[in-house]
């Protein structure tokens, strides 16, 4: 069966769109955005809320799509793709082009979702700024990148994506650049992240070498193409060596991009940056870019790490120490955002770890469930530096016992804090624990009971920083103190580090009104935003409730590829052609096949089929491992709110300055305050060490080699100049043209006495010349 | 036979005039040498339109009698500004334009 009768629809065939609006509105914003009532947001929030409408409609038809499929061959649900050529180059063609599938679709939504409501916040938390409207323009474009790239139906564009998001994550977080730690934290994320951006483009060549012959062979298609790759990691024809260092480098760069583990420094900096940015960053964008990357080519990693097979893969690895890790830099920090920041990094190991473990799908709705509660955190956070604390984020001077004045905030907050510990039946409960579920089903019982750990530990700092903000004694701002130098102590405190503060900048009119009269409930512009994500952290994880049954198994019905093998038409067309061109009809029927024995990732597909997705497992739901890790949650919330009020509100004596008495635990405190002194490692040896020697021997290199030939090179034309000087300007040049001159002279002279001024003279010259004329006449023509 | 004769006829005023114009000093007498070869091309222009039994040559002839009165007007005056200046018509004298 064909493509042409699976039904399609314009939202599907025209989901480019979807990124391109806000590219679009993005050019419009930076050319007319100064002049327009609202400064340009009104642009943002409208090409934003125009992405929104087409994703949905988009998720609609895909959902037919897929139901239509069910009902008559129930095989593997061809996605929807497009392809534009953009530019080629030695017979290979660039192309920009759409990729809709399930995954796609959820991811879509979620983005515009998400920025929709972060823009909305931002219209009121940004107000007054200096510069709003290069806020709103760089905030849109941020969307633009994380769509193209979720959008992208081949590595360029992937690419394309992700360096758009690079260079916007640039421009927002260093969006108050006039203080020097802001600029900092932004280039040592773009730096950070480039290191990893390395891996992006080496794994893309690798792959590009080793997938395009067999992709212009089999599928006439190229190795760029997402689909093509995916088919030829799966076609047991690729070279295992090809396919390990591919899926090694490619990791790299999501391990850059997603804060995973060496490299997840920059993201705690990363706060520098306007909140709605962090929340934005955070939750939807940016840091989910790595995830979708493996997400997104998952057979390839599949192949290459045997994740199939169940082997202990590098992905895993990094997936659960940046998972431990995180979580225990977050229990000493006292800047609000930052919590939440280790938190997301936290929270990304997870994914990581599922997407290792062969929990495909769990890792996904993970990235759904969490960009919910998580964005509902920032915001807020935001909430409350802008209306509790004085634009403060520090949790132990200028917070505490907020609840009582801001109930709404605190409310949502507590949901969303409940929600990212996963207690049932909000959203993190049933994704986190299918990741856990499944990495023991599929065997890393090691990595089950670390992930059990994270979790405890999860429940525990996000306690301690929910008592700290919203309970106990207020303190500093929280309790109306107005003081002006608190921003200088919010920096010696922080240990030079890069900190958001995001008050000194913004407001600068309205700053004084706020703290005349102490802390009180936000706008509704930033509450609304809060409820409408509070509430969808609260439900979202029943689009994918193991414990329900199949029924509630939404997202494994719409979003998860079928393992099933595709047989390859006879009736190819190309790729290069008119806009729109599908390379779809490259991949045309399904057949439902035998499962599992031989089932797409643990085997070749059969002669003349291919497969696009590996046939990974889903643990069945057990009620003893839920009520284990309630029970491990509970624990953790339990615990560090008792420790938490024995030690903030009480000042019990025996855990007040433990740290400075008992040895242990300062060192360990140290050590984490000091974030396992990476960035030590990073600044001080890395960066001496390798970059020292290197400029100093560039530094020789340029004295003794460089100038040395430009010295050389200076000296001898120099000398040619003045050898053509000599030889060939002088005798040459001017040798001709005197001799020109002179020559036009001495004829000159020579004919004047033929200018007699006598008319007779001139007569006879006529009369002489036209005789002769006539004798010439005559002997030619005779 | 008949045109030949005219032909000649026109030589000889031509090789008169040419004559007249390189020897004579005297201004108007260049001037009556000019209207010789003219006269005589004109009866080259008669003569050829007769062996060739054309109107054409004659037409022309009509042209150029009409060219010559107004040339002829043009330097008589020119001669006489000449004269009023310098009160010669003497050609060798006149050689401002010597190069």
């Amino acid at each position: 069966m064909g493509i042409n009768t699976i039904p399609s629809g314009w939202f599907l065939e025209n989901a480019w769109l979807i990124a391109l609006i806000p590219a679009i509105g993005f050019a419009l914003i930076i050319a007319f955005g100064k002049k327009l009532p609202m400064k340009g947001s009104e642009i943002g929030i409208a090409s934003i809320t125009a992405s929104l409408v087409i994703s949905v409609g988009a998720a609609v038809q895909w959902i037919q799509r897929t139901n239509f499929v069910d009902q008559t061959t129930e095989g593997y649900v061809e996605p929807v793709i497009k392809t534009w050529t953009w530019w080629q180059s030695g017979g290979v063609e660039f192309g920009l082009g759409q990729h809709i599938d399930g995954l796609a679709v959820l991811l879509l939504l979620l983005v515009a979702f998400i920025s929709l409501l972060v823009q909305i916040f931002s219209l009121e938390y940004l107000r007054g700024d200096r510069r709003y409207t290069h806020f709103f323009a760089a905030l849109t474009l941020f969307s633009s990148g994380m769509l193209v790239m979720v959008l992208a139906e081949n590595m360029v564009q992937i690419i394309l994506g992700w360096e758009l998001m690079g260079l916007c994550s640039f421009l927002l977080i260093g969006h108050w650049w006039e203080d020097g730690a802001n600029s900092r934290a932004a280039l040592k994320a773009f730096f950070t992240v480039r290191v990893g951006d390395v891996g992006l483009l080496v794994g893309t060549a690798i792959v590009f070498f080793g997938a395009h012959q067999w992709a212009v062979d089999n599928l006439d298609s190229h190795g760029f193409s997402v689909q093509a790759i995916s088919a030829w990691a799966l076609s047991g024809e690729a070279s295992s060596s090809v396919l390990f260092w591919g899926s090694i480098a490619l990791f790299i760069a999501a391990i850059g991009k997603s804060g995973q583990f060496p490299l997840h420094t920059w993201l705690p900096d990363a706060m520098a940056g306007p909140t709605p940015v962090s929340s934005l960053l955070h939750s939807s964008t940016m840091v989910v870019a790595g995830v979708f990357l493996v997400a997104r080519l998952y057979p390839l990693f599949w192949e290459g790490l045997s994740i199939g097979p169940g082997a202990i893969n590098l992905i895993a690895i990094i997936g659960v120490i940046t998972l431990i890790v995180a979580a225990l830099l977050a229990f000493v920090q006292n800047d609000i955002k930052k919590v939440l920041a280790y938190s997301t990094v936290s929270q990304l190991g997870y994914m990581m770890l599922g997407l290792g473990t062969g929990a495909w799908l769990p890792a996904v709705f993970h990235i759904f469930t969490h960009a919910f509660f998580k964005c509902a955190l920032f915001l807020c956070a935001g909430s409350v530096s802008h209306s509790g604390s004085h634009h403060s984020f520090d949790m132990k001077k200028d917070m505490g016992g907020l609840a009582r004045k801001m109930p709404i905030t605190a409310g949502t907050w507590i949901i969303s804090t409940l929600a990212l510990a996963g207690i049932f039946p909000l959203s993190g409960f049933f994704s986190k624990d299918e990741i856990i579920a499944n990495a023991g089903y599929n065997g890393y019982n090691l990595f089950m009971w670390l992930a059990f750990l994270g979790a405890f530990m999860t429940a525990a700092y996000m306690a301690r920083a929910t008592y700290l903000t919203f309970f106990g004694t207020p303190r500093g701002a929280a309790a109306g103190e107005h003081h002006d130098e608190h921003h200088d102590d919010a920096h010696v405190d922080d240990h030079g580090d890069a900190h958001a503060d995001d008050h000194s900048l913004v407001h600068a009119g309205a700053h004084d009104d706020h703290g005349a009269h102490g802390p009180h409930e936000s706008g509704p512009l930033i509450l609304v935003p809060i409820v409408i994500l509070t509430f969808l952290a609260s439900i979202a994880g029943f689009t994918n409730a193991v414990p329900f049954g199949e029924n509630f198994e939404i997202l494994k019905r719409y979003v998860e590829p079928r393992a099933e093998v595709v047989a390859i038409e006879d009736t190819r067309v190309t790729i290069a052609g008119g806009p729109g061109q599908s390379i779809g009809q490259a991949i045309g029927s399904s057949a439902p096949q035998a499962k599992y024995d031989d089932a797409c990732g643990y085997a070749a597909p059969p002669e003349g089929t291919v497969c696009l997705f590996p046939a990974v497992s889903h643990a069945p739901f057990k009620w003893s491992k839920g009520f284990l890790a309630l029970g491990i949650v509970g624990a953790g919330l339990v615990s560090s709110w008792l420790f938490s009020i024995a030690l903030y509100t009480k000042r019990d004596r025996r855990l007040v300055g433990l740290t400075e008495r008992f040895a242990p635990a300062r060192w360990g405190y140290q050590f984490l305050w000091n974030k396992y002194y990476l960035d030590h490692l990073y600044e001080k040896v890395i960066v001496r060490v390798v970059a020292y020697p290197i400029s100093a021997a560039a530094y020789w290199f340029n004295q003794k080699v460089l100038d040395r030939i430009v010295d050389t090179a200076g000296t001898s034309t120099r000398q040619a100049g003045e050898f053509v000087y000599r030889n060939i300007d002088q005798t040459l040049v001017d040798g001709a043209v005197n001799a020109s001159g002179l020559v036009a002279s001495e004829t000159g002279h020579a004919l004047q006495p033929v200018q007699s001024g006598k008319v007779n003279q001139y007569g006879a010259l006529l009369f002489g010349a036209a005789a002769v004329a006539a004798i010439v006449l005559v002997i030619i023509n005779v | 036979m008949l045109a030949v004769n005219f032909l000649i006829l026109a030589a000889v005023l031509f090789s008169i005039g040419v004559f007249g114009v390189i020897a004579r000093r005297n201004a108007v007498m260049v001037l009556m040498s000019v209207e010789l070869v003219l006269n005589s091309v004109m009866l080259n222009l008669v003569a050829f339109s007769q062996i060739t039994d054309s109107i054409d040559g004659q037409l022309f002839t009509l042209f150029v009698i009409a060219i010559a009165a107004a040339e002829v007007g043009v330097g008589l005056a020119m001669v006489l500004m000449v004269y009023r200046n310098r009160r010669s018509i003497a050609l060798d004298e006149l050689s401002e334009m010597k190069g």
